[in-house]
């Protein structure tokens, strides 16, 4: 098996590395130092790592106020905090107001796993994706990590980078550079579609290798970018495979799925079939939890087969 | 930084007597506005604009400007019309008030009018991104300094109380609050709501250096205002105003929160203010 990586760490390394060069980076923190990993950061900038302690609206607030002041503030917080509490602040202090911040949700999705729905973050997605001029980054590997920090820290509006803790293994090159609104075509294939995000990207790789033994050759898209939506690449797959399954660690409510079918609907109807949660999820380990909704490779395997049979429009 | 509109202190009573009417003329034309809240606060930010704030109409956007957060947003028109006589935008333009796609909203806009530093409507965001901007200050060395008004009832978010441990501990002196301690909110008497007091004492408590000043006393709103804070302490000012103030039958009386004056009530109103001034 190909080694594991938390994300946070490619995270952190690169965002010390921008304030190596930008004294203007600062990083504003809930008391969520060490499950942001900016304990590295603290230690060589303690005077730019700021902790308005367990507050998230005043995070939230404090984070546009710096960005006024002419700093590029990194606000970081578990990502269920983050765009659950301070949603308001988000929505009237960064985005109708342009403050030029980088949201940063550390452990979305069921990365909390155990501790159960009140720290899983399976709704981000939707509360943000309808807020216009927010950029919605989710990255799939280490090196997304660090090429979506960098394009955040150069954006001119603000941005949320939904960043994860579950291990991924590297699948992208090194020269990977991230273009927003530009769905990335990891596998040719014309009988589906595999869309995915975040953490289901290596999954959705996978799973297309088994359905290529199966007889099914699968397009896997790498949707990192939820905000803007590469439209044209999807329906392009809508099109030209005429089926699509999506793929997200998120409410299968409001989140990339729905943006996918969004397109979908309105330029080019297809099959399709949106994977992710349809409940608040039970406790358990995150990747246990990804295979107990069907996200096992399998179950996309089995999913995936199923919606390539099934007519257009279901009787 | 020059202070291309500032006025000495016998002016500014007299000045916004004028913005008084300019407000109510103007909420009457837009059939919307806030006209308690505004009158409550006009002096509060008349002091600010003509006697305090380093901000040049010219270079709304100047690094070394003092920056002004109006936090309760609703007062919007008591804004617009600071800004306008502080010549940020044309008077005449106060007219559009509220109109279809006017880039003067019910609630002021950063995006669409320079001279405002963050949008606000939504209450309780004002200090907390003070306290950033204040915090950003402090990084940068700048001596440029933050002002944010809040209303009373204002102070029942949370947010509020969060933003204010925050800042005293960061010890922001560079960061002043004032609030338009006019004791009614839209529904009723704050007391009868959601009782505040001892709100200095809570202050305090919280580690502000707090002071009470009368919120129609340009004199010692400026006096204060002005004074430098070297204490390590954020600063708040509990301004005691009247709601409606300036205007005999709006005059601390709830219903006039969002209640928009008659024709004939403007003409009132603006014959008792002429008189006064």
């Amino acid at each position: 098996m190909s080694e594991l990586f938390d994300c946070r760490d490619a995270f952190v390394a690169t965002l010390e590395e921008l304030a190596e060069q930008d004294p203007r980076i600062v990083a504003v923190v809930n008391d969520s130092i060490g499950s942001s990993k900016l304990t590295g950061f603290r230690r060589r900038w303690p005077e730019r790592l700021i902790n308005v302690g367990i507050a998230e609206q005043t995070l939230v607030g404090v984070g546009a106020g710096l960005a006024n002041a002419g700093h590029k503030p990194f606000v970081c917080a578990a990502s269920c905090f983050l765009t659950g509490r301070a949603l308001e602040q988000i929505k009237a202090d960064i985005v109708y107001s342009q403050a030029q911040v980088v949201l940063c949700g550390i452990s979305s999705g069921v990365a909390y796993g155990e501790l159960g729905p009140t720290h899983h973050s399976i709704e981000d997605l939707a509360w943000t994706r309808v807020l216009p001029g927010l950029e919605i980054i989710v990255p799939a590997d280490p090196v997304e990590t660090a090429a979506a920090v960098r394009y955040a820290y150069a954006a001119e509006g603000p941005v949320f980078l939904r960043l994860s803790r579950i291990g991924v293994p590297r699948l992208l090159d090194e020269r990977y550079r991230y273009e927003p609104g530009r769905a990335q075509v990891l596998r040719d294939g014309a009988d589906l579609t595999l869309i995915a995000c975040g953490v289901l990207v290596h999954r959705a790789l996978e799973a297309a290798e088994r359905l290529s033994d199966l007889g099914l050759e699968a397009r896997v898209l790498n949707l990192a970018s939820i905000a803007p939506l590469d439209r044209r690449e999807i329906v392009r797959a809508a099109q030209q495979t005429g089926a699509i399954l999506t793929l997200e660690e998120h409410s299968v409510r409001g989140g990339m799925g729905s943006a996918v079918a969004e397109a979908v609907v309105a330029e080019a109807p297809c099959r399709m079939k949106l994977m992710g949660f349809e409940d608040f999820a039970p406790t358990g380990e995150a990747n246990f939890l990804l295979d107990h909704v069907g996200m096992s490779v399998d179950g996309i395997v089995d999913a995936a087969q199923r919606l390539v049979g099934e007519p257009l429009v279901a009787k | 930084m020059p202070l291309p509109s500032r006025l000495t202190t016998e002016d500014i009573p007299d000045l916004c007597q004028k913005m008084r009417g300019t407000l109510l003329t103007t909420i009457v034309n837009a059939r919307m506005g806030h006209v308690g809240g505004d009158l409550s606060v006009i002096d509060i930010l008349g002091t600010l604009y003509f006697g305090v704030l380093r901000v040049d109409p010219t270079d709304p956007h100047a690094e070394s400007r003092d920056r002004f957060v109006l936090s309760k947003g609703h007062c919007s028109v008591a804004l617009y019309t600071t800004l306008a006589y502080a010549g940020f935008l044309p008077i005449e333009e106060l007219a559009s008030f509220a109109a279809p796609l006017s880039r003067l909203n019910g609630h002021p806009c950063n995006r669409k009018l320079p001279g405002v530093e963050t949008s606000t409507g939504p209450l309780g965001h004002g200090l907390p991104v003070a306290t950033g901007i204040a915090i950003g200050g402090k990084l940068s060395g700048a001596d440029w300094r933050v002002f944010v008004v809040v209303g009373d009832g204002e102070l029942q978010e949370g947010s509020n109380w969060e933003a204010m441990m925050s800042a005293a501990h960061q010890r922001l002196d560079n960061l002043t609050l004032i609030v338009d301690r006019n004791q009614l909110q839209q529904g009723d008497r704050t007391s009868a709501v959601t009782s505040m007091e001892p709100l200095a004492e809570r202050f305090a408590a919280f580690g502000w250096e707090t002071h009470e000043v009368d919120g129609h006393d340009h004199a010692a709103l400026e006096s204060l205002l002005s004074s430098p804070n070297t204490s390590g302490r954020p600063r708040c000012l509990i301004a005691a105003t009247v709601k409606g103030q300036g205007v005999s039958f709006i005059r601390d009386r709830v219903e006039w929160h969002h209640k928009v004056p008659s024709r004939e009530q403007l003409a009132t109103a603006l014959a008792e203010l002429e008189v006064a001034s």
